[in-house]
């Protein structure tokens, strides 16, 4: 995809505007020439493609046809969504500059209000709200700590990610809350032409994050302040808003998990759901390329790292490998594969 | 200084050093010698060679095929920082590069600290190990000390140590006094010349000139990766060194011509005053000043005399504790660089690297950045034809050397990253400019394509406030200069003060008027 705002004018391909006449002689502008510009936002943008394709082949062959199936495919999807809803809003943060370690913990109090808001009359509209409401209110929180009161954000996140375990459980009592006529579990268990909801709402979260992030001041901002924070200031960029922002999508987003996570089970439990999703969400947005120093990344990148994590267990498990052997197989696959990438691109950074 | 002669083998050799990079040649058959006792300076513009010659030395990079290095006449192969350690040679970087948080003896014995037992490492006979070195450079602090604790300029004393402690026969400096202040910097030459005394062989990289005259015995060019040539300390002068740097006369370098631009009508009335602005005490004093109407005010001083953050208060982007900015009469409030921006100040900072530019990100962004807000469509979406079309613009008008505004900033060179920064300003339609150094780190042809921006922006009724350390810079831009020395504002000249702009006028405040008459 477009690397930068102004990139996605038209660009006459090895098109020298200023042209070789400049006084001072060749040496001082060693800079690249737009052929290689374009290579390199190419490669930035295919990242782990080849990786995604690779395994889907392998897998195929492996289990011997039954990868690509239509229905394998879009259970594949339904898998990869939570995951990839969850990894946007975490691009968002890690471009930034910060981590979110709470988006885990968010999808299971937004589950938790969902559900018990659910049982209200009209509780379908209300579940809904309840769900995103809670999640960006804790991303407001976040995003106050970190952004007015310059708190570091893997503790920030680290705190909520423990305390909002402890609310989810509480306001359930500890149980499973069941709602067997959940009036949207449409959202989790049907289709749309053969496609889940669940896959397309996650490519509408991807769509729209690419709008916000290519296409709006605001994006710019983005890579401004995790570019150089200083910098932003000086440039009259208000970073703290531009962060209070990031935290806040990230913990709507994580709402929507959460609001997701419930209409596929019916139930929500203040214990199990979404445990360690922070780090399947945060090993998407480093597969797809995206700097943890923040500055550098893109939203496609998120969304083919959300897909291989997806890929990769679903092959696991076509294939009868025992779920020890998964841990070990995905992780090693994860520092192999951006191994891979340091090696394809050196001086990237990861 | 000890002659340097044909009998004598030179300490460091360098024959046909030639460095390919994928489409440039960095380096072209550059063949340099030194001798032992002696300073020899290498100058060149940004972009001459100088710092790929110097990151051959120290191992960083591979010399291509047919390169030879010898170290006292040996042929020596530097394949690593380790190998160029071992053949004695040692670079005093800009950037110094030492661990903040250890102690000055852990720091010069990083990478072979003396162990005990194990793992233990023995701190005493490391501390003693390098007391003797400590002592030799005169350091006013002792191995215990941390580093982070020290100044640049003892920081810089640590480095030295570290490197003679190493057995180094040949020192490599960096741009050594960018950070330092004048009396660091005597000290620091006091230092090298006892160093060449002691025979070692000293390269000296600077773009200074008084330091060149000062300390070299010898000046090696480079231009365009190319060796132009050798002057010896006799043959030393201005002329002949930007002759051979820059391939041409600079006859017409500096841009002003103040009488004929005190009489463009657009100049005039006071645009910006200052009063009696502070950041309480701490780094500015009171200060009271005014700039008119297509006026180019100098800032000069030492370094840390509260130019910079001076420059800060009236921008924003520090908070200030009193005193009162009038902008064309008026009082404004100005707390933030957004407030500074929404008023038409812009600011130019001295460090474009690290308070400046987005290096990862586009030319045309970094361009844009200021006034994408003020140029975007309802709902703050992106006008990506206006942005294109701007930085486009500001590539012309500037003469930006890259191949597209797409081109990412950090991948040119300084003179360009510069005025990439600068049209970042222009843009927001400033009605006051101040420059920050604004040719820091910048090479001699783009230096003076700045000098002829700011004389161009001057005649459309811009007030610009120039900060510089290099008086030449004051004295050939500025049309009054104001000298600031420990936060105020110590003195002016120029302008209806009836004092000349010289190097001589300025010095005399920026020491303190007292402190010259003994």
């Amino acid at each position: 995809m477009a690397d930068s705002p102004v990139s996605a004018t038209a660009l006459k391909p090895g098109g020298d505007p200023t042209g070789p006449s400049t006084p001072g002689g060749p040496s001082g502008g060693a800079g690249l020439s737009a052929k290689q510009v374009q290579m390199r936002s190419m490669i930035q943008a295919i990242g782990m493609l080849p990786v995604l394709v690779i395994l889907c082949i392998g897998f195929h062959f492996l289990t011997e046809g039954r990868f690509f199936t239509g229905q394998n495919l879009s259970i594949v999807a339904q898998q990869a969504s939570i995951n990839t809803v969850l990894a946007a809003g975490m691009t968002f943060v890690i471009l930034t500059g910060g981590i979110d370690l709470s988006v885990g913990s968010i999808v299971a109090i937004s589950a938790m209000c969902g559900a018990l808001a659910s049982f209200a009359p009209g509780g379908g509209i209300l579940g809904i709200l309840a769900g995103l409401g809670m999640g960006t209110f804790v991303g407001l929180i976040n995003g106050v700590l970190i952004a007015g009161l310059r708190l570091p954000p893997f503790i920030v996140t680290l705190g909520s990610l423990t305390y909002l375990r402890g609310f989810a459980r509480l306001i359930g009592q500890d149980t499973t809350v069941f709602n067997p006529d959940l009036p949207f579990a449409f959202i989790g268990n049907d289709d749309l032409f053969g496609v889940p909801i669940l896959a397309i709402i996650a490519f509408a979260v991807v769509l729209v994050s690419w709008f916000i992030l290519r296409r709006t001041v605001l994006g710019v901002r983005i890579y401004a302040v995790g570019g150089n924070p200083n910098a932003a200031r000086l440039s009259g960029i208000k970073v703290w808003a531009v962060l209070l922002f990031a935290y806040c999508a990230s913990g709507f987003l994580a709402g929507l998990g959460g609001v997701m996570a419930l209409s596929r089970l019916y139930a929500a439990n203040g214990l199990q759901v979404g445990q360690t999703y922070e780090l399947d969400a945060i090993t998407a947005v480093i597969l797809g390329g995206t700097s943890f120093v923040g500055g550098i990344g893109t939203i496609w990148g998120t969304l083919i790292g959300a897909l291989i994590i997806a890929v990769l267990s679903n092959g696991l498990i076509l294939l009868g490998v025992s779920d020890i052997w998964q841990f070990i197989i995905k992780g090693l696959v994860i520092v192999g594969a951006v191994a891979l990438d340091r090696f394809r691109q050196p001086g990237a950074r990861t | 200084m000890s002659e340097p002669t044909a009998q004598r083998v030179p300490m460091l050799e360098m024959r046909n050093v030639t460095k390919t990079f994928p489409g440039v040649k960095a380096l072209n058959d550059v063949s340099l010698k030194a001798w032992g006792g002696e300073v020899l300076a290498l100058m060149g513009e940004n972009g001459a060679g100088k710092s790929t010659l110097m990151k051959i030395l120290s191992g960083a990079y591979q010399p291509d095929a047919g390169a030879e290095i010898l170290v006292e006449g040996q042929p020596v192969q530097i394949t690593d920082p380790i190998a160029a350690k071992k053949a004695g040679i040692a670079i005093i970087y800009q950037e110094l590069a030492l661990a903040p948080n250890l102690t000055v003896a852990e720091n010069i014995y990083l990478g072979q600290e003396i162990r005990s037992g194990g793992l233990g490492v023995d701190r005493r006979a490391m501390a003693e190990g390098c007391g003797t070195v400590l002592e030799r450079l005169g350091a006013p602090f002792g191995p215990k000390t941390v580093v982070g604790t020290l100044s640049i300029a003892e920081q810089q004393l640590v480095e030295i140590a570290r490197a003679l402690h190493a057995k180094s026969r040949i020192l490599v400096f960096d741009e050594p006094t960018t950070a330092l202040s004048a009396r660091e910097t005597d000290r620091l030459f006091d230092l090298v010349r006892q160093l060449r005394s002691e025979g070692i062989a000293l390269i000296y990289i600077s773009h200074r000139m008084a330091e060149i005259y000062e300390l070299s015995d010898r000046v090696s060019v480079l231009r365009d990766g190319t060796y132009v040539g050798t002057l010896e300390r006799e043959g030393l002068s201005a002329e002949s060194l930007v002759k051979m740097m820059v391939g041409r006369d600079l006859s017409t370098f500096y841009k002003k011509e103040p009488n004929q631009r005190a009489q463009d009508s657009a100049r005039g009335e006071v645009i910006f005053q200052a009063i009696d602005l502070t950041d309480g005490g701490k780094r500015v004093k009171p200060c009271s000043f005014e700039l008119r109407r297509g006026e180019v005010l100098g800032i000069a001083g030492l370094v840390g005399s509260g130019r910079t953050e001076l420059a800060r208060l009236i921008f924003g982007a520090d908070p200030k504790k009193g005193g009162e900015i009038r902008l064309e009469g008026k009082p404004i409030e100005v707390n933030s660089p957004q407030d500074g921006i929404d008023h038409g100040i812009a600011y130019l900072t001295e460090d474009r690297k690290a308070l400046g530019l987005f290096l990862d990100m586009s030319c045309g962004d970094n361009i844009n950045i200021g006034v994408i807000q003020r140029d975007a469509r309802r709902g703050g979406i992106l006008d990506l034809a206006r942005a294109w079309k701007r930085a486009e613009t500001a590539f012309q008008s500037l003469r930006v050397r890259a191949a597209s505004p797409l081109v990412p900033v950090g991948t040119l060179s300084g003179g360009n990253q510069q005025k990439v920064l600068l049209s970042r300003w222009l843009e927001i339609g400033p009605k006051i400019l101040i420059l920050d150094e604004p040719t820091r780190g910048v090479d001699i042809g783009a230096k003076s394509e700045i000098y002829r921006i700011i004389d161009g922006l001057s005649r459309q009724g811009i007030g610009l406030i120039v900060i510089s350390s290099e008086m030449p810079e004051i004295i050939g831009t500025c049309d009054r200069v104001i000298v600031m020395r420990e936060g105020h504002i110590e003195g002016e000249v120029g302008g209806e003060t009836g004092l000349d702009i010289t190097q001589e006028n300025m010095m005399r405040f920026a020491a303190g008027s007292a402190a010259h008459a003994t």
